[in-house]
C-alpha cells in the first residue's frame, strides 16, 4: 500500500471512529427513553395520579402528593428564582460597568457550579435550623438556589441579542433609559426570556439533591409551604432503592412522569426559540 | 410679554422637571438591578461561609487529619473522609477516561464531518442528554446497568484483564465502576457541547492551509484544527470534572455505599456527595453533622478550583468569556 493511500485510511478510521462514538451517544438518549417507557407504561395508571402512597407491602397506591409537592416546590423556586435571575440579568446587559459585571458574571457561574448537595446543605442550614423542621418552602429555596444562576445568564444572552438599534431608537425619541428598557428591549426578547425561564425551571424540576433534607418526604397530603412534602424525584430515589416490587414499579412510572416533562419543556422551548438562540 | 415669558418659563421648566424625573427613573432601575446583582454575590458568600461556620465542631476536632484517616464510624465519633475523597476521585477518573474520547470524538462528527442539518438535529439531542435528570440516570443504572455489569461485563474484564489489579476481586455490579459508567454517559454532554464550540470557534482558513499543504482531511483536523482549540477542549474536560465529582444522585444508587478503599474497580465504593445524602437527615450527633458539612466544603472547594480552571481554559479561547451550561 503505497504512503498516500495508508493515509488515507487511517484517516476514514479515524473518522468512523468519531462517527461510532456519536452513535454510541446518540443511541444512549433512546435507550433511556426506550427503556423507561418500556417500564413506565407497564407500571403507569390512574391510580398513580389520584391516590396517597400506601405502607410498604401494600400493592397500588400512587404519588398524587408528590406531584402536588413537586409542583408547589417549583412554583416556590420560580417565584424566588425568576424575579432575582430577571433583574440581575438586566443589570449585566443594561447597567452594569466593565468590572463590576465580570466579578457579578464570574460569581454566577460560580454559583453555577456549587455542587446541587451542597445547596441542600445551605439551605438546610440557612432555613431548616432557624424554623426547626423541614418543609417545602426550604425545598423551594434550595431550588431557587439552582434557579438563579441559570435564569441571569440566559436573560443576559437574550438581552444581549437584541439590536443595539432598538435601544438607541427608543432613546432618540426622548424616552429615558428605564423606559426604553421596560418598553423596548425587554418585549423584544419577551418570548426568549420566558423560554430561558422554563428551561431553568425543567432543570430544577428534576434536582433531587437539594430536596432530601429540605422539604424531605411526606406520605400524606400536605399543601402548606410550612411543612414536609413528597416530591418525584425524591419519591423515584427512595422507591428505587427500596427492596419492594411494587416500589419498583412506582419508582419507573414517576421516573416517565418527570422526564416527559422535563423533555417536554426542553423540546417546546428548542422549537420555539429563533435559530441559534443561545441554549 | 409678561404672559409670553411666563408662557417661555413653563416650557423651559417642563422639560427640566422631566429631565430631573427620568434621571431619577434610570436612577432607581439602576439601583435596582444593581441590588439583585450583588444579593448574588451575597448569596455565594453565604454559601461558602454556612459550610465553614457549620463545620467548625468537626475543623476543630480532626484538623488536617480529616482528609488523611480511613476510618468513619458515627458510634465511637471517629470521621475520616479519605474512603470519600478516594471513590469521588476514581469515579471521576473512570468517567473522564470514557467520557474524554467519546466527547471528543463526538464534537469532531458534529464540527468537521457531519452536514450542517444533522449536526443541528445530533447537537439537540446531545443538549437533551444533559437535560436528563440525574436521579433518572441513577434509575435506568440501578435496574439496567448494574445486573448487566454483574453477570457478563465484570466477570468477562476479569477472564481477561484479571491481572490488572482493578479488575480483580467478585463482581457485585454495585460499586466504582457501575458509578464511573453512570457519570461517563452523563458528562459526554459537556464535553461534546463545549469541545464543539471550540472547535467551530477554529479560523476556516487553519484547516484550509493545511489541506492547501497536503495534509489528508484527518490529519488537518488532527494535526491543526485539534490543537489550535486544545484549551478549550481541556477546559470542557474541567468542567466535565466538577461535574462528575459534584454528582450525587446517580453515584448514590449505584455505589455501594461501603466507606472502604479498593484497588478493584468492581468493589462497593462510597463518594463524598452520597454519604452527604445518605446519612445527613440520619445523623444524630452534632460532630457527625459537622463533619458531613465538612465533606461538603471539601466537595465545594473542589468543584470550584475544576470550575475556575474550566473557566479560565475557556476564556483563553473565547472572547466572550462565557460559558452556558
Amino acid at each position: 500500500m503505497s504512503r498516500l493511500a495508508r493515509r488515507n485510511v487511517i484517516g476514514r478510521a479515524m473518522f468512523a471512529l468519531t462517527g461510532l462514538s456519536m452513535f454510541v451517544t446518540v443511541s444512549s438518549l433512546f435507550f433511556i427513553l426506550g427503556y423507561l417507557i418500556w417500564h413506565g407504561f407497564r407500571s403507569i395508571n390512574f391510580a398513580f395520579f389520584t391516590q396517597l402512597p400506601k405502607p410498604p407491602g401494600e400493592l397500588g397506591g400512587g404519588m398524587a402528593n408528590a406531584i402536588a409537592g413537586s409542583a408547589e416546590l417549583i412554583l416556590i423556586a420560580t417565584l424566588i428564582g425568576a424575579p432575582v435571575g430577571f433583574f440581575a440579568g438586566v443589570y449585566l446587559s443594561e447597567f452594569g460597568g466593565r468590572k463590576f459585571s465580570f466579578v457579578v458574571r464570574y460569581v454566577t457561574d460560580l454559583l453555577n457550579g456549587v455542587p446541587s448537595i451542597v445547596v441542600g446543605i445551605f439551605a438546610y442550614s440557612l432555613v431548616v435550623v432557624p424554623l426547626g423542621h423541614f418543609s417545602i418552602f426550604a425545598g423551594g429555596f434550595a431550588l431557587s438556589v439552582i434557579f438563579i444562576p441559570i435564569a441571569v445568564r440566559t436573560t443576559e444572552q437574550f438581552l444581549q441579542g437584541v439590536p443595539q438599534s432598538f435601544r438607541e431608537a427608543a432613546l432618540a425619541l426622548g424616552a429615558p433609559k428605564w423606559k426604553a428598557i421596560a418598553t423596548v428591549v425587554v418585549p423584544a426578547a419577551f418570548g426568549a426570556l420566558a423560554t430561558g425561564m422554563l428551561l431553568a425551571l425543567a432543570r430544577v424540576a428534576g434536582e433531587t439533591a437539594p430536596l432530601l433534607f429540605t422539604s424531605f418526604s411526606n406520605q400524606f397530603w400536605n399543601l402548606s409551604p410550612n411543612e414536609p412534602a413528597a416530591s418525584l424525584p425524591v419519591m423515584i430515589f427512595t422507591y428505587a432503592i427500596s427492596p419492594y416490587k411494587d416500589w419498583h414499579r412506582q419508582a419507573w412510572a414517576a421516573g416517565l412522569v418527570l422526564l416527559a416533562l422535563v423533555l417536554f419543556i426542553n423540546i417546546s422551548a428548542r422549537l420555539l426559540l429563533p435559530r441559534r438562540a443561545p441554549r | 410679554m409678561a404672559d409670553c415669558g411666563k408662557f417661555a418659563g413653563t416650557r423651559a421648566a417642563r422639560p427640566l422637571a422631566k429631565v430631573r424625573s427620568s434621571l431619577s427613573g434610570d436612577r432607581i432601575a439602576y439601583l435596582v438591578t444593581l441590588l439583585f446583582a450583588v444579593s448574588i454575590i451575597i448569596l455565594t458568600v453565604l454559601v461558602l461561609y454556612k459550610l465553614v461556620s457549620a463545620s467548625e465542631l468537626s475543623r476543630a476536632k480532626f484538623g488536617w487529619s480529616f482528609a488523611f484517616t480511613q476510618t468513619w464510624n458515627p458510634v465511637t465519633g471517629q470521621f475520616g473522609a479519605l474512603p470519600f475523597v478516594y471513590g469521588t476521585v476514581v469515579t471521576s477518573v473512570v468517567a473522564l477516561v470514557i467520557a474524554g474520547p467519546l466527547g471528543l470524538g463526538c464534537a469532531i462528527f458534529l464540527s468537521e464531518l457531519a452536514p450542517l442539518r444533522l449536526s443541528s438535529a445530533l447537537t439537540f439531542v446531545v443538549e437533551l442528554l444533559a437535560a436528563v435528570p440525574s436521579v433518572i440516570y441513577g434509575l435506568l443504572a440501578l435496574f439496567a446497568l448494574v445486573p448487566l455489569l454483574r453477570d457478563p461485563v465484570e466477570p468477562w474484564l476479569k477472564d481477561w484483564f484479571g491481572f490488572l489489579p482493578c479488575f480483580q476481586g467478585p463482581a457485585y455490579g454495585v460499586g466504582y465502576l457501575a458509578a464511573g459508567l453512570v457519570l461517563a454517559i452523563m458528562v459526554v454532554p459537556f464535553i461534546t457541547s463545549v469541545s464543539r464550540e471550540s472547535l467551530l470557534a477554529v479560523p476556516r482558513e487553519q484547516h484550509e492551509a493545511a489541506l492547501a499543504l497536503g495534509a489528508t482531511r484527518w490529519e488537518a483536523t488532527w494535526n491543526v484544527v485539534l490543537p489550535y482549540a486544545r484549551s478549550g477542549i481541556a477546559g470542557s474536560v474541567f468542567l466535565a470534572l466538577a461535574r462528575a465529582l459534584a454528582e450525587t444522585m446517580a453515584v448514590t444508587m449505584v455505589i455501594g455505599n461501603d466507606p472502604k478503599i479498593s484497588a478493584s474497580l468492581f468493589a462497593p465504593g462510597y463518594t463524598i456527595a452520597a454519604v452527604i445524602a445518605n446519612e445527613f437527615t440520619e445523623a444524630i450527633t452534632n460532630l457527625h453533622v459537622s463533619a458531613l458539612i465538612e465533606l461538603g466544603l471539601v466537595l465545594f472547594v473542589i468543584t470550584v478550583i475544576m470550575n475556575g480552571l474550566g473557566q479560565l481554559l475557556m476564556l483563553a479561547t473565547s472572547r466572550t468569556g462565557s460559558i452556558h451550561t
